[in-house]
């Protein structure tokens, strides 16, 4: 048997800070290695199409739907998951805003919603322009308009979508104040 | 999902090599598409060769004051380039309009460019489509074709292009390069890409084995923009769009680039178009007479007849804006 005509493989994952080893045929997702070979539910598989962004993690620090991405592709890169944010003893920004604004009702997009706006909050700050945006030139102001266009992966059935912008308007406020307070 | 090789490419000529050599082989760049498309049973390739790893990531400005993008550019970084921003509006603006957040970290420009229609029967590998299973028959010309083309389809064949970017590609008269078993060419996008025909299943110019390395536009000319129309503010196929650049002088159009989007099988270059506003007033009535002129071709589909309107409708619309002279 070739390598090319081997269906799986042994690989590293890293996964919120720990190297995983694992043999996993190459069908495997990223979604499916952290739910099922490293037991990290946080992450939760939606519509499994990269339709619904249930499954959002953060790879290198960028958003990417965890269901689309095979496992043998995120060899290498540092995989952040809902568990690495922050956890019960230690709420992420985001978490804490969430949990203030009623941002859920079932909670199953959260993780998702939650990885998405981390990563959302730091394209803003490095000047990427969103389809929202007034001009592609111009600073990022982060208003209701400009999030709901930048969270338009992350769909939430049970229509929380009002208070999960106002969750994400509160941190991306914080931010802004911080920045002007220094 | 059949079971599958994968092999992280870290040379083109040997990830070229293995996949012009085996029907079975695959490309994967950022596999937005093609990994869903093998979970839909509509395409099961037996090895995957990942090319993200030997692709250029970067964009480059050239010799003739373009920009050369590298195939392994990813979206997000394509639309938030300084230089894709300030010279080609119209670029940064279709990449923005197309997908999630997510997906634009992931897809690759050279992906992009060769993504397969979402054509419903296409991807539903319980029903014919001639694309997926040439001779099967199109269900879509008595079903479903609402979103499907207007312009450039067949019998055989209406499914649409679906990429945002190809169509501001289209518009900028940018060139593919391509590697293959034969050695590296340059490709226009126009001749990228085949219309459906009587063979819906081959779409594109390019040889088993080939491989997109690099897209470059040439030094940036006329303001541009693109003009999306969906059914939901975001993240959703095109029903219709447009990319435009127009360069006005005294009140005469001295040079227009138009594509299409979402209205065709493939990126649609509206060369009537531009041919009949080219040296007339910059008017909306002028804009108008081009629009008609070009989409008096159209062939619609019962459902899609409001494509035809549509299209006009976002031609004078943004002609005008560019123009300076919309109400």
């Amino acid at each position: 048997m070739t390598t090319t005509d081997q269906t799986s493989s042994v690989l590293t994952l890293r996964v919120n800070g720990s190297a995983h080893r694992l043999r996993l045929d190459h069908r495997t997702t990223l979604l499916d290695a952290l739910r099922e070979h490293l037991g990290l539910t946080g992450t939760k598989k939606g519509c499994d199409q990269g339709q619904c962004g249930a499954c959002t993690v953060l790879m290198d620090g960028r958003r990417v739907n965890s269901c689309l991405l095979l496992a043998v592709m995120a060899q290498g890169a540092e995989i952040t998951t809902i568990e690495g944010l922050g956890g019960p003893d230690e709420l992420h920004p985001l978490q804490a805003a969430f949990v203030e604004r009623d941002a859920l009702q079932c909670g199953y997009c959260t993780p998702g919603q939650i990885c998405s706006a981390a990563a959302l909050l730091g394209e803003a700050a490095a000047g990427w322009p969103s389809a929202a945006s007034p001009s592609l030139d111009g600073p990022v102001t982060l208003d209701p308009a400009e999030i709901r266009e930048r969270m338009s992966g992350n769909l939430c059935r049970c229509g929380a979508y009002v208070n999960i912008v106002a969750a994400i308007l509160d941190v991306a406020q914080e931010a802004v104040s911080r920045e002007a307070g220094r | 999902m059949k079971p599958f090789g994968y092999v992280a490419a870290q040379d083109p000529a040997a990830a070229i090599a293995l996949v012009a050599g085996r029907s079975g082989a695959a490309f994967l760049g950022g596999g937005t598409n093609l990994v869903d498309l093998m979970k839909l049973g509509v395409t099961a390739p037996d090895l995957l060769v990942d090319v993200t790893g030997l692709l250029p990531g970067e964009i480059e400005r050239t010799a003739a004051g373009g920009l050369r993008i590298g195939a392994g550019v990813r979206n997000s970084d394509l639309a938030a380039d300084p230089r894709v921003r300030a010279g080609y509006p119209v670029l940064a603006q279709a990449v923005l309009a197309g997908a999630s957040g997510q997906l634009r970290n992931m897809a690759t420009v050279g992906g992009n460019l060769l993504q397969r229609t979402r054509c419903l029967y296409f991807q539903d590998v319980t029903k014919p489509c001639n694309k997926r299973v040439p001779g099967s028959g199109c269900p879509a010309r008595a079903g479903e074709h609402r979103n499907l083309a207007i312009l450039g389809g067949s019998p055989q064949c209406a499914a649409t292009h679906p990429s945002d970017m190809a169509v501001a590609l289209a518009a900028l008269d940018a060139v593919v390069h391509v590697e293959g078993s034969a050695g590296a060419r340059a490709v226009p996008l126009g001749e990228l890409y085949r219309l459906p025909g009587g063979e819906p299943d081959r779409e594109t110019t390019l040889q088993r084995g080939d491989l997109i390395t690099a897209v470059e536009l040439p030094a940036p000319a006329a303001p541009s923009a693109y003009r999306k129309v969906r059914d939901r503010a975001s993240y959703a196929f095109g029903v219709a769009s447009v990319a435009a650049a127009l360069d006005v002088a005294g009140g005469a159009v001295r040079e227009v680039r138009l594509a299409l989007g979402a209205v065709a099988p493939v990126p649609w270059r509206a060369r009537v178009a531009e041919q009949v506003l080219t040296g007339r007033p910059a008017t909306a009535e002028w804009f108008g007479r081009a629009a008609d002129a070009e989409l008096a071709a159209a062939a619609p589909l019962p459902d899609n007849a409001f494509k035809v309107t549509l299209v006009r409708n976002i031609v004078v619309r943004m002609l005008g804006e560019l123009a300076g002279t919309a109400p």
